[in-house]
């Protein structure tokens, strides 16, 4: 999968601002390499397949999540409501299948979810395009309204997923008979490819990426750029939806005190996978790559037996690294 | 330029409705509100009913529901208005505080306060003591003498309960591990040194290998467990420290297919947790009794108003439960769901 560079920008040297970008592309990839073969070595236990298959569980939730920020930060925007949308979307979800609720038949009920994540998504988009508030304004907004109404509409109460037959299988069944792959790992994979396509081939990831390079500029050449913007939101808030799915059939419950923090872990694994946070440059196989990195650290070091307390100084640590090749490879650029 | 601010107004109203109207199709029931704030009684308006605001330590987690249901009914019993407020996380010290202030702003008869951070919470506190308001401090302490009693559970002792039940049906031999919420909490450090200082001076042949931290966390719980059973396949234990650790370390055993194979006690209740005991997956749980502390809290906040003597502690007890007993009334008046 290449990168995605704004084709606004391609007055510059495209060739040499490619192979920097691959660098960046490379350097995560290479660390998650290097601590993949480092925990492999450490300890007997991190190669078994059920834990390589629990490091992509666990790096699923927020993986989706992050797919959907990838499209906003390429931008140049940000999006803080995907970790407490995530929370609405799965309350949202919760209401529409339980039968104490409305009982509604599964899919059209998972449907209904993800369809709720992208109407947060509109309204960010609405706010950010037509009222014109800055994004991280927007967001933080909506970010604080989604954890409220989870509350309001769960009555700060779980909502379970016991009398919904199926539907925990959405994310911890496994379609491939024997592999003892879940589900949720296979829709992550897919959401990536899904996503990877849009960004590199489909007119909404190369508006994201003109927008995000000169906003004002794509607006002359006589795209609605306001249109657009709130379409990448909305679709960032499809992805926030689907991670709500995932999370409550993980958990067989809508937890609505949950969220408040996922997104910034969201935002760290696209910072991590080489997307720019000033926009105009995004990759979504680097987003990838920055959730599994971070959920090979987190799980390499739980099985270490690491305290919590160093294992978050590793996971800020490898964040700054990250961005500092992000920030050295700005300067260059600027050095042209 | 009109037109387009008119448009745009239109649509965040609109979609401001639609939210409002999912809103409302979500709650079957009652018109509650589910906010932070509420108030027990209906007759606010006689000038010399007593006041006690409560100050929790959250108010979305179903424990300090059922903290609030009690505070609720001894309010009603005892004829005062009480309020109940409490930080979006436990982590939100400052918030807390800010809670603190605003109550005692509002000049109530008695204070009852869950601290999240002893130390921070002092000056707030003298404030109160000169201005004549007393103090109750509930679920944990303050290293102060300024609360005229506390009302709480005694942590170390039902973690060491914990720890005993582990012991014998692990019989007395085995590797254990811990999944904490968090290690700065007086919750969290004493539910886990409970168990482990019982481990270590009662157990010789048990060990705890492992604690690790989840927040609380649901989902971070459950990666945690699986990862320390990837990492201890000889484990014959696990403890989790309040309810959302428990709950992750059943969803990570079941996630393993390893239920049967590894003993998991937890603490407090929650309907996974209910439904995990019967099931079998989990031993059984350590519960305080939420119900209790509010309802002490409020009870011995009237008893300081009235200047009646009041103990330093007021232990509100707690309780192992499992398949045996959890359809006892006792025990099922301290559930919660």
């Amino acid at each position: 999968m290449s990168i995605a560079t704004a084709p606004t920008e391609d007055k510059a040297p495209t060739v040499a601002r490619r192979q920097r970008f691959d660098l960046q592309k490379l350097l995560a990839f290479g660390a998650l390499i290097v601590l993949f073969g480092f925990f492999s070595v450490s300890s007997h236990a991190f190669l078994s397949w059920n834990n390589v298959t629990g490091i992509l569980l666990s790096a699923s939730v927020v993986g989706v999540m992050a797919l959907g920020a990838t499209f906003v930060i390429a931008t140049g925007g940000i999006d803080l409501s995907v970790g407490t949308g995530m929370t609405l979307a799965a309350v949202m979800t919760a209401v529409f299948l339980n039968p104490d609720y409305l009982g509604l038949p599964l899919v059209l009920g998972v449907v209904l979810g993800i369809a709720f994540g992208s109407l947060i998504g509109l309204v960010n988009g609405v706010n950010v395009a037509v009222l014109r508030i800055p994004p991280f304004i927007a967001t933080l907004a909506m970010m604080m309204a989604a954890s409220g109404l989870a509350l309001v509409i769960s009555d700060t109460h779980p909502i379970y997923f016991s009398d919904v037959p199926g539907f925990t299988s959405i994310s911890l069944g496994s379609i491939i008979p024997g592999a003892n792959l879940p589900n949720a790992v296979l829709i992550f994979f897919a959401a990536v490819a899904v996503a990877g396509v849009l960004l590199s081939k489909g007119l909404i990831g190369r508006y994201a990426l003109s927008i995000g390079s000169n906003e004002e500029a794509t607006q002359l050449s006589g795209v609605d750029t306001r249109r657009w913007t709130i379409a990448i939101y909305t679709l960032a808030g499809t992805f926030t939806g689907l991670s709500g799915v995932l999370i409550a059939a993980r958990l067989n419950s809508a937890q609505p005190a949950l969220g408040q923090g996922y997104e910034l872990e969201a935002i760290a694994a696209v910072v991590i996978g080489g997307t720019s946070l000033s926009g105009g440059r995004a990759s979504i196989l680097g987003t990838m790559i920055g959730a599994l990195l971070m959920a090979v650290l987190t799980n390499g070091l739980q099985i270490m037996a690491i305290p919590q307390e160093w294992q978050r100084v590793a996971v800020g640590v490898v964040i700054l690294v990250a961005v500092f090749a992000d920030n050295v490879r700005r300067r260059r650029e600027a050095g042209h | 330029m009109r037109t387009t601010k008119f448009a745009g107004v239109a649509v965040m109203a609109a979609a401001a409705l639609v939210l409002a109207a999912c809103s409302s199709g979500g709650t079957t029931d009652d018109a509650s509100s589910g906010g932070d704030s509420s108030s027990s009684s209906s007759d606010a308006g006689s000038g010399d009913e007593l006041y006690v605001a409560l100050i929790s330590k959250g108010f979305q987690h179903q424990f300090w529901q059922a903290v609030k249901l009690g505070a609720e009914q001894a309010a009603d019993e005892l004829g005062v208005r009480m309020t109940f407020d409490g930080p979006d996380s436990e982590a939100e010290v400052e918030q807390q505080l800010q809670q603190l202030q605003t109550a005692l702003n509002a000049n109530p008869d008695a204070i009852g306060f869950a601290a999240l951070d002893s130390e921070a919470s002092i000056p707030i506190l003298e404030q109160a003591q000169s201005a004549g308001i007393p103090i109750v401090a509930f679920d944990s302490g303050v290293d102060s003498d300024i609360p005229v009693t506390t009302a709480s559970t005694d942590n170390k002792a039902a973690a060491a309960e914990a720890a005993t039940h582990m012991a014998e049906l692990a019989d007395h031999t085995g590797d254990v591990a811990i999944v904490c919420h968090d290690q700065t909490s007086i919750t969290g450090i004493e539910r886990r040194d409970g168990f482990v200082e019982y481990m270590e001076s009662n157990e010789p042949d048990m060990n705890v290998v492992d604690i690790q931290y989840g927040g609380g966390d649901q989902l971070k719980s459950t990666d945690i467990t699986k990862a320390i059973l990837q990492a201890n396949p000889d484990l014959v234990g696990i403890y989790g420290c309040n309810e959302g650790s428990a709950i992750g370390i059943v969803n990570g055993v079941n996630e393993l297919n390893m239920s049967g194979k590894v003993i998991v006690i937890g603490f407090d209740s929650g309907q996974a947790q209910i439904d995990a005991i019967k099931s079998g997956l989990m031993a059984g749980a350590i519960t305080q009794n939420p119900v209790g502390i509010g309802y002490e809290t409020v009870k011995a906040a009237v008893a300081a108003i009235n200047g009646e003597d009041l103990p330093t502690t007021i232990d509100t007890g707690y309780y192992w439960y499992d398949s045996t007993n959890i359809d006892d009334p006792e025990i099922q008046a301290v559930l919660y769901e």
